[in-house]
């Protein structure tokens, strides 16, 4: 009867039962082992319904009809301590105010490039670099308002970071509505254990939208700027404007007049003086950036470099997130804090290095390589997976541009139980904390994990079979 | 203040989000009351009528031809995705609306709309069948009414709820209007049925189908009387579905929402329905009458309209395109 039976993680780490060594069970674990199997899955049943019903969902339009889909949900939660919170906090913030000062440093002195640390071309060359953004000030210099980095763990049990989101990053709404749903769904899981609550996100990114609007206005109002319904992530968005109590617009229900903002109401223009933008760079002016953006503002970076009006995330902190320069992050953390990094980046070689690609070379089979501009899983190699063909192709590739490439040795990803066909297996996951920086940095407990649902499957982006799962932290 | 704005297309949204659904509960109405008019003689062209209504003749010939039965008319009207003005449609629409507006209504609102028309989406072209139209009709009028209900239970009350409520308003006169030429237009010419039997069961059906048989019963216990009935829907001072009931809180709405939240725009519709709402007060049904009911019913279409593009010009971003323009 009992849930977990049949449950063997093997050699990996295991989110609820711990490491190969010594596994725990934990009152979760107990509770959930009291569950039959069937009774399981119609609860899985009725809470998928559920996040349907109440339209949690990324819509993906054709040219007839929107349908709506839903992440799918694992109601077995991931569950992390109150001693692997405190060093994971620790670690974030240290990453965010890095970068934060990498981000300031390269729109202004550059001393870091100067100093050698950092490749200048790899940052000014970078296509999200914004030469516009040079010697403009933005408030206690915080670029990254609102930061995701993804996190993985390997065989010991350590957290590695994977990637930084310094641009737009998304998913925190399911965080919270993950939540919501396993409160209605597993009421008898949470007996007895305490887990911190993920309500307050909502007023702390008010908070810190307040902190970094224009200081002279007394009463600022403040906006979340959104392409629209068409966007995937639109559920996010009314979510976000929902929680921080401000209105959603879109760039069509903006206007610029004389270097400010003003939003069009039923009595006419109101102004504005800091928006939460969910619009990338590009789209964001198109007298400024790409000028056939339907999306954006005509005008609005004319506003923000005059300091009439804040942007979180700031314009250009694209130049600080993507995979070249995450392969410097630990470098960059120890050049502007004087610190190691608390979370150590997976072993990565920059094969720009001569070095770097030297080992890649020689170690292509064992190896996972990965183009540093792209985003969402696509591109990647995965050495041991790989035909005799592909890892051909790759080789070629790495030698005719190694500059495009860094590669990483294949970790042993962590698992947790998560609720299959077959019964509850090991599935691999990821985490993805959400960072709030207005005037200080606050992480929200918890964050993302994302699961890959296939069988063997490292992938746990949505666009690519994932699901995700309620992240708990207990409290001390 | 701050919190008390909204934004121009929000009003937009909400205004529609009500005309949607306002308009899928009244032609659920219409269909209902249809198919028990159908049961006479003249059955065939009684479902060509309700195209006729409402002007949709060439979409439904492109459709099915000059098959005007009460398969084709029902799945038109109900089930159709392709048809602009289905059910199914309006249902939509008011659901994207709703999408737009999440950040606005309530949780609860969207919930219910979003089972709605999935709901309503995932009917099988057989469930709009002539002996299973009643069963359908009474649960997409149920559905109407629990989001009418929910969003008096559950909508903030500030100008979005004035919007919501003029929107509504609106389009239940404008269809009001609808329901009575239905029968004057197509029934009422064949004199020799005045009075008949079959007659009264069809003005039992009519007022049925506006939910106003027993209000009608107590205010006139002497009998069905065609002018009387036309004279409750259209000028009866408390019947909520009457088209001057409806004006009057529509006028009273317009002037709280400017006084309430210091809007300045509105004075045009505003005057619209003053004037409507004395006209509506001042005439029996039986100067209507002596004018032409019909004409009478064009008229106060187009007068609806009239405050509908006002409110869009004021408050919904015509001015302020207008200003934009000039900026």
């Amino acid at each position: 009867m009992s849930a977990l039976a049949g449950y063997d993680p093997g050699a990996l780490w295991c989110e609820l039962l711990g490491g190969a060594e010594r596994r725990q069970h934990t009152d979760v674990a107990r509770h959930l082992d009291a569950f039959s199997l069937d009774e399981l899955r119609n609860r899985a049943v009725a809470a998928e319904r559920e996040l349907y019903n109440l339209g949690i969902t990324f819509t993906v339009y054709s040219e007839k009809d929107a349908i709506d889909r839903i992440l799918p949900f694992d109601l077995i939660p991931r569950v992390l301590t109150a001693d692997e919170w405190t060093h994971l906090e620790r670690g974030v913030i240290q990453r965010v105010t890095a970068l934060n000062a990498f981000i300031h440093d390269i729109y202004h002195d550059r001393k870091i490039l100067k100093d050698g640390v950092v490749p200048a071309d790899l940052v000014l060359g970078n296509a999200n670099y914004r030469p516009e953004m040079v010697g403009v000030n933005v408030a206690h210099n915080t670029y990254v308002h609102v930061c995701g980095i993804d996190l993985v763990r390997d065989e010991s049990g350590q957290f590695l970071v994977l990637e930084d989101n310094a641009r737009t990053p998304s998913g925190v709404s399911y965080v919270i509505e993950n939540r919501h749903m396993m409160q209605r769904a597993f009421p008898e899981l949470f007996k007895g254990t305490g887990v911190r609550p993920v309500d307050s996100y909502g007023p702390k990114l008010l908070a810190a939208m307040l902190d970094i609007a224009p200081s002279h206005v007394a009463d600022p109002r403040i906006v979340l700027l959104s392409p629209g319904v068409f966007n995937s992530a639109y559920f996010e968005h009314i979510f976000l404007a929902r929680e921080m109590g401000v209105p959603l617009v879109e760039g069509r229900d903006l206007v610029i007049l004389n270097d400010h903002v003003f939003m069009k109401t039923t009595a006419g223009l109101a102004p504005v003086h800091a928006i939460y933008r969910r619009i990338d760079d590009n789209f964001l002016d198109p007298k400024a950036f790409l000028p056939t953006s339907m999306l954006g503002v005509p005008g609005l970076f004319e506003a923000y470099k005059k300091g009439n009006v804040a942007l979180a995330n700031a314009v250009g902190t694209g130049a600080a997130d993507d995979k070249a320069v995450y392969a410097y992050l630990p470098r960059i953390i120890k050049y502007y804090l004087d610190e190691d990094a608390i979370l150590p980046n997976v072993e990565t070689h920059i094969c720009r290095e001569a070095d770097g690609l030297a080992y890649t070379l020689a170690n292509l089979d064992q190896l996972v390589v990965k183009p540093v501009g792209e985003s969402g899983g696509y591109g990647i190699v995965i050495g041991p997976k790989a035909s005799r063909a592909e890892l051909d192709q790759m080789r070629a590739k790495l030698i005719a541009d190694p500059a495009n490439f860094i590669s990483q040795p294949v970790v042993g990803l962590s698992v947790s139980p998560t609720l299959t066909d077959d019964g509850i297996r090991p599935r691999h996951v990821d985490l993805r904390p959400f960072a709030i920086t207005g005037r200080d940095t606050w992480v929200l407990p918890g964050g993302l994990t994302r699961v890959a649902l296939k069988k063997g499957s490292l992938v746990v982006n949505s666009s690519q079979g994932g699901g995700s799962k309620d992240t708990w932290v207990l409290e001390a | 203040m701050a919190s008390m704005i909204l934004l121009a297309r929000y009003a937009e949204c909400i205004f529609w989000l009500a005309r949607y659904v306002e308009r899928a509960e009244n032609l659920a109405r219409i269909l209902d009351v249809q198919e028990t008019f159908s049961r006479d003689t003249r059955g065939q062209q009684n479902w060509r009528s309700v195209i006729q209504i409402n002007s949709d003749e060439a979409r439904f010939e492109d459709r099915f031809g000059k098959e005007f039965t009460p398969e084709t008319v029902i799945q038109f009207y109900v089930t159709d995705p392709t048809n602009p003005t289905s059910i199914q449609s309006s249902i939509r629409a008011a659901r994207e609306n709703a999408r737009t507006l999440r950040p606005l209504i309530s949780t609860e609102m969207w919930s219910q709309l979003n089972i709605f028309y999935n709901r309503l989406r995932e009917l099988p072209p057989s469930a709009a069948s002539p002996h299973r139209l009643s069963s359908l009709c009474a649960w997409i009028k149920e559905a109407c009414q629990a989001h009418t209900g929910i969003t008096e239970g559950t909508f903030y009350r500030d100008q979005g709820w004035y919007f919501y409520q003029l929107g509504r308003l609106i389009e239940r006169a404008d269809q009001t209007t609808r329901i009575v030429d239905i029968k004057y237009h197509h029934l009422l010419p064949s004199v020799a049925d005045i009075g008949t039997p079959a007659d009264v069961a069809q003005w039992n059906a009519l007022l049925r189908s506006a939910a106003g048989y027993h209000a009608y019963r107590r205010k006139h216990p002497s009998g069905m009387r065609p002018e009387l009935v036309a004279g409750f829907l259209l000028l009866d001072d408390f019947f909520p579905r009457s088209v001057r009931s409806c004006v009057q809180e529509a006028d009273r709405l317009l002037t709280e929402l400017r006084s309430r939240f210091a809007v300045r725009g509105g004075s045009a519709a505003l005057e619209t329905l003053d004037e409507l709402r004395a006209l509506l007060g001042g005439k029996t049904i039986r100067d209507v009458m002596r004018s032409g009911l019909h004409e009478f019913n064009d008229m106060i279409q187009l007068q609806l309209g009239g405050v509908g593009s006002d409110l869009a010009h004021d408050f919904f971003g015509g001015a302020l395109q207008d200003l934009a323009g000039a900026a």
